[in-house]
């Protein structure tokens, strides 16, 4: 594809689309322009995701068009939304996980032999233009998030598109990788393609992008054009979007959610603790895990977790985080060492008799492990409390104990939801995650494993969820908390490990001075030893 | 004892090896294809005894073999149907259809079975052999294996050419990602429908062909429940080999060695109850359900409907 002098437009008009009890896209209005970034901003549920899948042709619009220079568009089908040259970076991956990288690539081809020459020459030429390299023979489920996010953007552009659609690409990926995207994307815009990209952090709306749109409730509430962006200072961006977003809500917000958007670098205010003094909740005696997959094990990991305190796990996505904390809440057999809660020895202990004893676990798989998509919401809230006064009385569910409790986690954590008897999987992504958090922050929590905990959540919802982990610290809690967002390990942590390959390698007490660059140089320093 | 090892009774059992595994395999290469691309088929028993008594009847009215193995392939592949309407179009649980097509497929062939043809039990006699020249003439194996049926050679090199295509071409790719992740080849731009609908197809024409590969040339006759678990065992046989269609081949070979091993003991003088010869090829599937059941690894998606967008 050659740039075109003429930029195309690229309009939406009046889409609107209802799925049972919500209306997710209500009249939704907008220009997407060849060479321009259009950011697309709203809370978890606002709709952004539905308007994708239409652009997409995973979904068909109840009403409104799709025109590409005024000419109206029938995208039926993802094949049609191809031909068409939209390449579309879902939110949940689309990648077969046991095929090559090739093999994502070529997949949708209609010849019948396989022109694998043809195949990585094209790879070639777009791992070039995005500026990144990928080994054409690596199974996708061996790469790093990063790198299949970048299988993924090579794939939507296969057929040499006209539109780059992202779906939240940088939710899960390290700093690094999130300044290596931004300079794909601009490539991309560069060679006249527009672009879309979803995201919830500002600082990244700011950064990458030329136009905003700002969307609430299923409806288009603000945009920002190319001059009045260009004319803001980052600041003043801010502010604009997130009146926007939240409207009348934001005086709840406050200040802090501009803390949050990113304005200011994160730090954390230093509160004299001397955890030392402190009864110790978690402790692991050079533990390595025994798994089954392929994922990384915890390789001979000691650590301690006070009373009232939040240790944060820093370190690359897939580098054992997942182990460690599974190990931690019984779910992975321990190969060798000992772990200790409140003293006693629960290395043998189960998943149920640990959360028995108050540990609790908040996975980053919420889609597979943390929810039964086809239950109620509401069962879900209720779901590890399977069993139990009051919500089970001789063995007999008692839906009004259930609503009861549901309702008041649904108002607590701003699930938004139809109703309580909504199934689970049909919410959106953050949203789910809501659920997730809810169900393992009630009832009895001593220590609790997060592991991505805000990953996908809008601001307010991200704000919500730091403080609810805060407040449960400051009130004797125990907090495990495994991250990939360093800013987040830093306003929540009291002190920070580095996972590098399952081991831990190296500690910084977080007091304020110099946290990331200490943390930052651990984590080179690891990177640096993998390579 | 040695004389017994002449080279008559090598070639008869490895000729009788070759005509037991034959059916399996056909039948277990169309299972793979089905299982690939997410849909298990559970009423293969039933494709294979339609496929067994359509070849039976056409190849006894028409005295041609070839037409009677295509009709075996027809046969399949109309049984089949249920499952294509049923389950990939209209999303119906497969494991129903699966069952209610062996019962139907039981019962049918063998109702029609007894009402035409048990007064005057037919046989078919033999396929037409097919020497290939030079080859056939080596001793031992030559009558064995160069001197079989050309439907043998046709059989075989259908197996081979879906094992190339199936890992080595587009369609086995959308094949398999139909069973690893049908989202994924709907947002590629691939059809999960047509691409599952075809391998239903394909894998009732392939049972019907062992089916007919059965009745017209392993046993040259049709009998009612002809197959005996034949299916089942090629549902096993699909699942422990993950999908290499060459594995497949490989695995009903070792059944069809079960299967002719026990009357060649017997030939050779040892004394074997007759029912133990006869469980032998179960016992077999058994072990190799202990030895490697543990590692078999099904398609993430299979069993499960697709439908675009659902959440
Ligand atoms: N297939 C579906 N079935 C039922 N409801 C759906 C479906 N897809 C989306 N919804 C609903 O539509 C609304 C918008 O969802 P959408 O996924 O577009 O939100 P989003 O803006 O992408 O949110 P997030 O930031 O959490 O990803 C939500 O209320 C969701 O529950
Ligand atoms: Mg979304």
């Amino acid at each position: 594809m050659t740039t075109t002098a003429t930029s195309e437009v690229i309009s939406l008009r009046d889409i609107t689309k209802a799925f049972p009890g919500v209306i997710a896209n209500d009249h939704v209005s907008l220009d997407i322009v060849s060479g321009q970034v259009h950011c697309l901003l709203g809370e978890n549920g606002a709709g952004k995701s539905t308007l994708i899948s239409i652009l997409a042709g995973m979904q068909q619009p109840d009403s409104g068009t799709v025109a590409f220079d005024g000419k109206v568009v029938d995208i039926t089908s993802p094949k049609v939304a191809v031909d068409y040259g939209i390449g579309v970076v879902h939110q949940h991956s689309t990648l077969v996980p046991a095929f090559t990288v090739l093999e994502n690539l070529m997949l949708g081809e209609s010849s019948m032999l396989q022109n694998t020459k043809r195949a990585e020459q094209r790879l070639g030429e777009l791992a070039d233009l995005l500026g990144v390299e990928i080994d054409p023979h690596a199974l996708a489920s061996d790469l790093g998030l990063g790198q299949q996010q970048q299988v993924e953007i090579a794939k939507a552009m296969w057929k040499g598109s006209r539109l780059l659609v992202l779906d939240e690409p940088t939710s899960m990926l390290t700093p690094q990788a999130i300044e290596h995207l931004g300079e794909s994307i601009a490539r991309v815009k560069a060679q006249g393609l527009a672009v879309v990209l979803i995201t919830h952090k500002l600082r990244e709306a700011y950064a990458m992008g030329d136009c905003v749109t700002i969307l609430r409730g299923g409806r288009n509430v603000g945009h920002i054009g190319v001059e009045q962006l260009a004319a803001y200072s980052e600041a003043e961006a801010q502010d604009a979007i997130l009146a926007a977003m939240f409207g009348d809500d934001l005086a709840a917000v406050g200040d802090e959610a501009s803390d949050l958007a990113g304005a200011a670098e994160a730090t954390r205010e230093v509160r004299a603790i001397d955890f030392d003094d402190r009864p110790v909740r978690l402790e692991l005696r050079d533990v390595s895990s025994r798994g089954l997959g392929r994922d990384i094990e915890a390789d001979g990991v000691t650590l301690t977790v006070h009373e009232g305190e939040i240790l944060g796990i820093a370190g690359i996505d897939g580098h054992g985080q997942g182990a460690l904390s599974e190990v931690v809440a019984g779910q992975r057999p321990v190969a060798s060492g000992t772990v200790f809660f409140d003293g006693e020895d629960i290395t043998k202990s189960g998943v149920r008799s640990r959360q028995q004893l108050g540990v609790r676990y908040v996975t980053d798989d919420r889609l597979h492990e943390g929810t039964v998509g086809s239950m109620s919401v509401a069962l879900n809230l209720v779901i590890k409390r399977i069993g139990q006064r009051p919500f089970w009385k001789s063995g007999r569910i008692q839906p009004k104990a259930v609503d009861t409790e549901a309702d008041r986690l649904i108002q607590e954590y701003g699930i938004r939801t139809p109703s309580p008897e909504t199934r689970a999987g049909t919410l959106s992504g953050g949203n789910i995650q809501k659920i997730l958090l809810a169900r393992e922050l009630t009832n009895g929590a001593k220590l609790v494993v997060v592991n991505k905990p805000t990953y996908g959540l809008d601001l307010k919802t991200v704000h919500l969820v730091r403080e609810i982990l805060i407040d449960f610290a400051a009130r004797g809690g125990s907090v495990l908390l495994l991250s990939t967002d360093l800013d987040e390990l830093i306003e929540l942590s009291h002190r920070i490990e580095v996972i590098s390959r399952g081991s831990l390698v190296g500690g910084v007490v977080n007091d304020g001075v110099g946290t990331a660059e200490k943390v930052g140089h651990y984590m080179t320093g690891a990177i640096e030893g993998t390579d | 004892m040695s004389d017994m090892l002449s080279a008559a009774f090598i070639t008869v059992f490895i000729t009788t090896v070759i005509a037991q595994a034959m059916p399996l395999m056909l039948a277990s290469v169309g299972e793979t294809i089905g299982e690939q691309a997410g849909v298990l088929n559970l009423g293969i028993e039933g494709v294979m005894l339609v496929g067994a008594y359509a070849g039976f009847v056409v190849t006894l009215s028409t005295g041609n073999f070839w037409i009677g193995m295509l009709a075996g392939v027809v046969g399949g592949v109309v049984a089949n149907l249920a499952m294509l309407v049923l389950n990939v179009w209209l999303g119906l649980n497969q494991i129903v259809i699966g069952l209610a097509i062996t019962l139907i497929g039981e019962g049918i062939t063998s109702v029609l079975y007894l009402q035409n043809y048990t007064k005057s039990p037919a046989s078919l006699g033999q396929a037409p052999k097919l020497a290939i020249p030079g080859l056939g003439d080596i001793p031992v194996v030559g009558p064995a294996i160069f001197q079989q049926s050309g439907i043998f050679w046709v059989a075989l090199l259908i197996a081979l050419v879906l094992a190339f295509a199936l890992a080595r071409t587009n369609w086995g790719l959308s094949t398999r990602s139909a069973g690893q992740k049908p989202s994924s080849l709907d947002a590629a731009g691939g059809s999960v429908m047509r691409t599952r609908s075809i391998a239903v197809l394909l894998g009732g024409g392939l049972a019907g062909l062992g089916g007919a590969y059965l009745s017209l040339i392993t046993t040259a006759t049709f009998s009612p429940l002809l197959t005996n678990g034949l299916g089942f065992i090629a549902i096993v046989i699909t699942m422990l080999s993950r999908g290499r269609i060459i594995i497949v081949m490989i695995t009903s070979l070792i059944y069809g060695l079960a299967v002719a091993i026990g009357p060649a003991l017997q030939v050779i003088g040892f004394t074997i109850p007759a029912d133990l010869i006869k469980m032998l090829p179960f016992l077999i599937v058994i072990v190799m359900l202990i030895l490697f059941a543990r590692s078999s690894v099904v398609p993430p998606a299979l069993g499960s409907a697709y439908t675009r967008g659902a959440r």
